[in-house]
């Protein structure tokens, strides 16, 4: 990340995010979509969008792929 | 819902030592899981060893308390495994966010403009090239945001406190917070377009 390219990341946003509470009740069903390959983008571009721009949520959803690739392994 | 979801919300819904045994299985599954993600952060954390240890018993623990308060909103959109592990891993984030609200690596209130090119990973060196930039950048902070809007700008950008952090703060929610920021954002973009300093919209973006 360096200089106008990361701020101007930072600023733009994307009207389908659907926010942290949407993202999060729907979490353990985009996560098991994306561990199966499945094309959980398209399906929900609103909580794709989301988790590309939130950190917190986004981490969220890292440690429970992890979780269920783990699990799976 | 697969046999195996059923067979966890059968164990769950029972009685006797069939509910034991489930609760004890689960619960174990739960410190695994927090113990792996608690290790998966920790490198970026500064809490390590017992208390990174501790940090994931505590999560396993209130995240079965959840997850049986729960249980009845389990719809088997997804194993229940993994509905499950949804709850310890949102308690790990919390308690990350908690231990840092009560050891803040600054003041939550400071206010040092000179760390936000850094933010922005602008190396010192070149920081005076993008001088009329971060100015512009300062001058809308103060002029276009509502004082939760820069309160929350000031606090996640210039002074890097976790949004989990700055939530407990501010005894507000996730989402509220990120609904001000969300907000913060746009206003910002929208006054450094207005003045030249970035290009106009991307497709899908505001």
């Amino acid at each position: 990340m360096t200089g106008w390219p990361a701020l101007e990341r930072f600023l733009r946003t994307d009207p389908r995010d659907v926010g942290c509470e949407q993202a999060m009740e729907m979490l353990h069903v985009y996560a098991e979509l994306v561990a199966a390959g499945e094309p959980a983008q398209e399906r929900y571009p609103g909580i794709a969008a989301h988790l590309h721009a939130c950190g917190p949520c986004g981490e969220d959803f890292e440690g429970l792929l992890a979780a269920i690739r783990g699990e799976t392994r | 819902m697969d046999v195996e979801s059923a067979g966890w919300l059968q164990a769950l819904a029972g009685a006797g030592r069939g509910r034991e045994a489930a609760l004890a299985r689960l619960h174990e599954l739960l410190v695994r899981i927090a113990r792996g993600e608690a290790a998966r952060r920790g490198p970026r954390l500064a809490i390590t060893g017992p208390e990174l240890d501790d940090l994931a018993h505590q999560a396993a623990a209130d995240a079965l308390v959840a997850i049986t308060g729960k249980i009845g909103q389990f719809r088997g959109e997804s194993r229940f495994t993994t509905w499950a592990y949804k709850f310890v891993i949102f308690e790990v984030s919390a308690k990350i966010g908690r231990h840092f609200w009560r050891h803040p690596a600054v003041p939550l209130d400071a206010e040092d403009w000179d760390r936000l090119p850094g933010w922005f990973g602008v190396d010192p060196a070149h920081q005076a090239e993008w001088g009329d930039l971060f100015a512009a950048l300062r001058r809308a902070v103060d002029s276009e945001l509502t004082p939760r809007q820069r309160e929350v700008f000031v606090a996640i950008v210039l002074n890097d406190v976790p949004l989990d952090t700055l939530v407990l703060h501010l005894g507000s929610s996730r989402n509220a917070i990120y609904q001000v920021l969300f907000a913060a954002r746009r206003k910002l973009r929208a006054a450094l377009v207005a003045g030249g300093y970035l290009g106009g919209n991307t497709a899908g973006c505001s």
